[in-house]
């Protein structure tokens, strides 16, 4: 019951933290960093949900594995589009 | 076959019009000779339709749109009316507006919208229900817009703006009240006496409001005070717009709705016992004295013939609201009348512009020698605005005043006398300038007039005479409009 | 494999061929739009004999499997997609030359980058539409989240390049809030499919769940106040990617918000409630941003985010299937409409920049160039947004006041009717400076020349215009559903 709750407070800590420097930081790397502490704070959450009495539910596991791939993928393309922009800002 | 008429005769212009939009510039025969072609077509349709209706035909056609709206097209006694007066009068300035624009600029554009805006008047005289009539209504607020704007000046595009406003605005209170009604009647088909049925008893607030919804949303086309803002501005329009659009399409479709809301949807006992018909008297009553106020004020001459139509044309809705046959029998043939009298006045006045530059009413010192054909059907238009006798508008405004002695009100007459004084206060100055002084010695001569601008405007003071002398021939405006009216009152 | 997966599969792979070859990418694009919208107009006729019809992939049911649905309002939307698409596709291949300000030197390799994106674009809405369940959902948002920010950033210059990375950043927020939604809803009931919301919805914990994930698809949908990313994005782009974003992508979110609230059953009024009001906010909010825009694509843009206000609320008045009163198909209706126009009106504007060379509304009354056909598909599209008769806006706004007449809600009327007004006002500002002449006029002045994008433009206006009348047609598709 205690590992949960420090699951569940950990996750939203992170999934808040993030949301506010998302909001107040105009700055790309910081943006995107904020953006995977998001996906992480959430990862977290969802893996503490998927603690049963017994087994661990497989299916949120696979939503977390998705959920990362597709975070790994946007992450590149948003790395990538910001070292464009930073390029064409010093040429 | 002629289950088809109504649907030709609104291709004619309909179908022409987005042809006209296409046509190069440069390619003025043709386009001169499409717009003719199409207007005599549609007149001819237009006979051939009447013969049919006379002879008891009603030709009714229907397209379902989404289950309980119907596009409904349907030619009936009082259709055929309207109708009429729009294919006479297109035809008619058609030709003059061919004159008037030659060497003009967007002449395409102005042709394809000119087509579009009849083709509304046509859709909405043969609108069988309220929907049909919102569509074409709105159509032709659309269609006359770039109308307006046509000059492209800076006044121009204000003028248009707040055309725009009125209208629009005016649209959105009769689609909010159309809607209502329809949730509240299911389809409202036009049938003489209406088709509240019981309703009036049961949701009468309700009624109350979509009336006053309905009412305002065609009174603004119909320039009832105080929604007559748009109408005077919108002079800015070259001269063929203003004849035909402001005082007679536009203005009378107005009048025509409101004819059709108090006939058609509400039926005039419904009217009645909704305690709507006093106010909406008075609101007419109102408008014809202010509008004859404000046209004594103008110099200008369309801002004064502009004025005197806000004024006119409520007395085709004093007509409506005062209940008896002979007042709807005066309102329904003052449409027809004050129609051809507007246009003869609208097109005299911009054959002063053209060919003397004269614009003011302080300038038409001796016109009438400088142009003689047209001071005359302007004079033959003013003296029927009064009322003389035996011109057109004595006719419709004798009905009138018969009708309200009908309805137990007298103190129409007084109104009637009182505005005819007013018309001849801001009217005959203007023929005793025109024919009893001097022409300025440098006189500002503008460019010639050609048969196209000067034989239209002969042509419809032609039949406002021939509307007052030959009243009681079978067919007459009078004698139609008191066939249609014994639809509604037997 | 049946074709409803087809629809699926054959842009997503004809994306691959498009990107391997990007000699031949613009035949890859053409052909396979084309195909596509074959294939979603047989299955639109299929669904109107036979009913709504479903797969399961692999033959795994849910509730761990992939079930693709395609009913009514699914064939709808496939429809509008694949339609628009393969007018805009048509556009697109006949486009010579990007604006002017395109900071890239390499324009041939940015235009054979289109037409990928543009097929991946295809496939993952397609992909959405056809979505039983929710986490599928959730996938094909990613898809569609990194294409769509493709299509902004193709031209290349500074502003889409910023626009793209907010877009991406404001999608992937959005994606992640739907991930934690979907998280909360297996949490909740164990189950993720479309046809187990009713049980969320009966649920607190299921209503959190659901409210993340409307939230999650609001940021996607650009629903006001989350709207902040998109103006930029729709007005950076070029008119292609523009048309193709304002007129077809948002409406996957709000096509997965109509989803919801169709199956959600009485326990989500409240969600719905705050829908309505945000739809009607965004109205408002876009009408204002449009009317002091001085920039005609930024002026289009916000033109988007009052709409898809106005869709929104109609949603959220909408009530659930059970009420019958058939205003969640105003709704639909709305979506297909605003479709047509936006994307007629992108491509307007495209085609006035181009002759223009640039697209200030103040600079829009020109001397020597008379209005040609672009003004006219803009004006024709604008009487289509504005929600006038015929069109099919028309229609959409009648039915909606219709429903919300017969409830005594008059202040969503009101409001309805404000939203109209503030579109004729600022849509007239830019239809009335194209008219401007007179005095500007030269005397040499000439009409621009027809090119394909007027075509297009006036067809994809003209049949917004007339759509109106021929409404009986979708709604009667609507009403085919997956019961």
């Amino acid at each position: 019951m205690t590992s949960e709750l420090i699951y569940i407070c950990a996750g939203s800590g992170l999934v808040g933290l993030a949301f506010y420097r998302l909001a107040t930081c105009r700055d790309m790397l910081l943006r995107v960093l904020s953006l995977n502490v998001l996906a992480v704070g959430i990862a977290i959450l969802f893996l503490a949900s998927a603690r049963d009495a017994g087994m661990t539910d497989a299916v949120p596991q696979a939503f977390v594995l998705t959920g990362i791939v597709v975070l790994v993928a946007v992450t590149a393309a948003l790395l990538a589009l910001a070292e464009q922009i930073d390029r064409q800002r010093d040429e | 076959m002629s289950e088809f008429l109504p649907i030709a005769i609104l291709m004619t212009s309909l179908g022409v019009a987005p042809l006209i939009l296409m046509m190069p510039e440069h390619a003025s025969r043709l386009r001169t000779t499409v717009n003719l072609a199409a207007a005599i077509l549609k007149l001819a349709l237009v006979f051939w339709l009447t013969a049919v209706v006379v002879q008891g035909g009603s030709p009714d056609l229907r397209f379902t749109v989404v289950p309980g709206l119907d596009l409904h097209l349907q030619a009936n006694a009082l259709s055929v009316l309207f109708l009429a007066l729009s294919a006479v009068l297109w035809l008619i300035t058609t030709v003059y507006a061919i004159g008037y624009l030659e060497n003009g600029v967007d002449r395409s554009r102005f042709f394809g919208f000119f087509t579009l805006c009849v083709a509304s008047t046509v859709g909405i005289a043969m609108a069988g229900n309220l929907f049909t009539f919102l569509i074409f209504f709105e159509l032709l607020t659309l269609a006359t817009w770039p109308l307006v704007v046509h000059r492209g000046t800076a006044e121009a595009h204000r003028a248009g703006r707040i055309y725009l406003a009125y209208t629009l605005g005016g649209g959105l209170a009769l689609t909010v009240g159309t809607i209502w009604l329809y949730a509240l009647a299911g389809e409202v088909t036009f049938t003489p006496r209406g088709v509240l049925g019981d309703l009036a008893q049961t949701d009468s607030i309700a009624l109350i409001a979509i009336f006053v919804l309905l009412i305002a949303g065609v009174g603004v086309k119909a320039a009832l005070v105080p929604l007559h803002g748009w109408l005077p501005l919108s002079m800015v329009a070259p001269a063929p717009v203003s004849a035909l659009l402001h005082a007679v399409a536009v203005v009378k479709a107005g009048a025509f709705g409101i004819m059709r809301i108090v006939y058609d949807v509400f039926g005039i006992e419904s009217v009645q016992d909704l305690g709507l018909a006093t106010p909406l008297a008075l609101l007419a009553a109102i408008t014809i004295i202010w509008g004859s106020v404000c046209a004594l004020r103008q110099d200008d001459l369309k801002k004064r013939l502009a004025y005197s139509t806000v004024s006119q044309v409520s007395y085709i809705t004093l007509g409506v609201a005062l209940i008896s046959p002979l007042a709807a029998i005066g309102g329904l043939t003052h449409l027809i009348h004050q129609g051809i009298m507007k246009i003869t006045l609208f097109l005299a006045a911009g054959n002063f512009a053209e060919g003397h530059k004269v614009k003011t009413v302080s300038g038409m010192n001796g016109m009438g020698r400088l142009m003689p054909i047209s001071m005359f059907a302007f004079t033959i238009g003013a003296l029927g605005m009064i009322g003389v006798p035996p011109l057109a508008g004595f006719l419709s405004k004798w009905y009138l005043g018969a009708g309200g002695l009908e309805a137990g009100q007298p103190a129409v007459i007084a109104l009637l006398a009182g505005s005819s004084m007013l018309n001849a206060a801001y009217f005959l100055p203007i023929l005793y300038r025109a024919w009893f002084l001097d022409p300025p010695k440098d006189a500002p001569v503008g460019r010639n007039l050609g048969w196209m601008l000067v034989l239209p405007p002969a042509l419809t003071a032609a039949l406002i005479v021939a509307a007052g002398l030959f009243a009681n021939a079978p067919f007459s405006p009078l004698g139609w409009t008191r066939f249609v009216v014994s639809l509604e009152y037997l | 494999m049946s074709d409803i997966s087809l629809l699926v599969l054959l842009p997503l792979l004809a994306a691959v061929g498009a990107a391997t070859t990007p000699r031949t990418s613009g035949i890859w694009g053409l052909t396979a739009t084309a195909l596509t919208a074959t294939l979603a107009v047989w299955l639109t006729l299929d669904v109107f004999q036979d009913g709504a019809r479903y797969i399961a992939i692999s033959g795994w049911v849910a509730p761990l499997g992939i079930v693709l649905v395609a009913d009514g309002l699914a064939a709808l939307m496939l429809l509008m997609t694949s339609g628009v698409g393969v007018i805009v596709a048509i556009q697109a291949a006949s486009w010579g030359v990007f604006p002017s300000s395109c900071a890239s030197k390499d324009a041939e390799s940015l235009r054979a980058g289109f037409w990928p994106m543009w097929l991946a674009t295809l496939g993952a809405m397609n992909a959405l539409f056809l979505s039983g369940d929710l986490f599928n959902i959730y996938v094909a948002f990613e898809i569609l989240g990194l294409t769509a920010v493709g299509l902004t950033a193709l031209s290349g210059t500074r502003s889409a390049l910023r626009a793209a990375f907010d877009y991406l950043s404001a999608g992937l927020a959005g994606s992640l809030l739907l991930l934690l939604g979907v998280a909360l809803a297996y949490g909740a009931i164990g189950r993720v499919d479309l046809a187990a919301v009713p049980m969320l919805a009966d649920t607190i914990a299921g209503r959190i769940a659901l409210a993340f994930i409307v939230a999650g698809l609001a940021v996607k949908a650009a629903l006001f106040p989350l709207h902040f990313w998109m103006p930029e994005a729709h007005s950076s782009a070029t008119p292609v990617a523009s048309a193709l974003l304002s007129a077809l992508v948002v409406k996957g979110a709000l096509y997965v918000i109509l989803r919801i609230s169709i199956e959600g059953g009485a326990g989500m009024e409240a969600l719905r409630f705050a829908l309505a009001v945000m739809g009607a906010a965004a109205m408002l909010w876009g009408a204002w941003g449009a009317l002091r825009a001085t920039r005609l694509k930024l002026l289009v843009a916000q033109s988007t985010v009052a709409q898809i206000g106005l869709i929104t609320l109609a949603i959220g008045v909408a009530g659930d299937n059970l009420q019958q009163n058939g205003l969640w198909q105003a709704a639909a209706l709305l979506m297909l409409s605003h479709a047509l126009a936006k994307a007629a009106m992108f491509i307007a504007v495209g085609r006035i920049a181009e002759e223009l060379g640039h697209d200030r509304i103040s600079g829009l009354n020109r001397k020597e160039l008379r209005p040609g056909a672009a003004e006219f598909a803009f004006a024709i599209a604008s009487v289509s947004l504005i929600g006038l008769p015929p069109t099919a806006g028309f229609i959409g706004k009648w039915i909606l006041i219709d429903g919300l007449i017969a409830r005594d809600a008059w202040i969503w009327v009101a409001l309805i009717l404000i939203g109209t007004a503030l579109s004729a006002a600022y849509l007239s500002r830019v239809v009335s400076r194209c008219l401007r002449g007179g005095p500007h006029v030269a005397a040499n002045a000439h009409h621009p020349a027809w090119r394909i994008g007027d075509i297009t433009a006036l067809g994809l206006a003209t049949s917004a215009l007339v759509l109106g009348l021929a409404s009986a047609l979708p709604l009667g598709l609507l009403e085919i559903t997956a019961k």
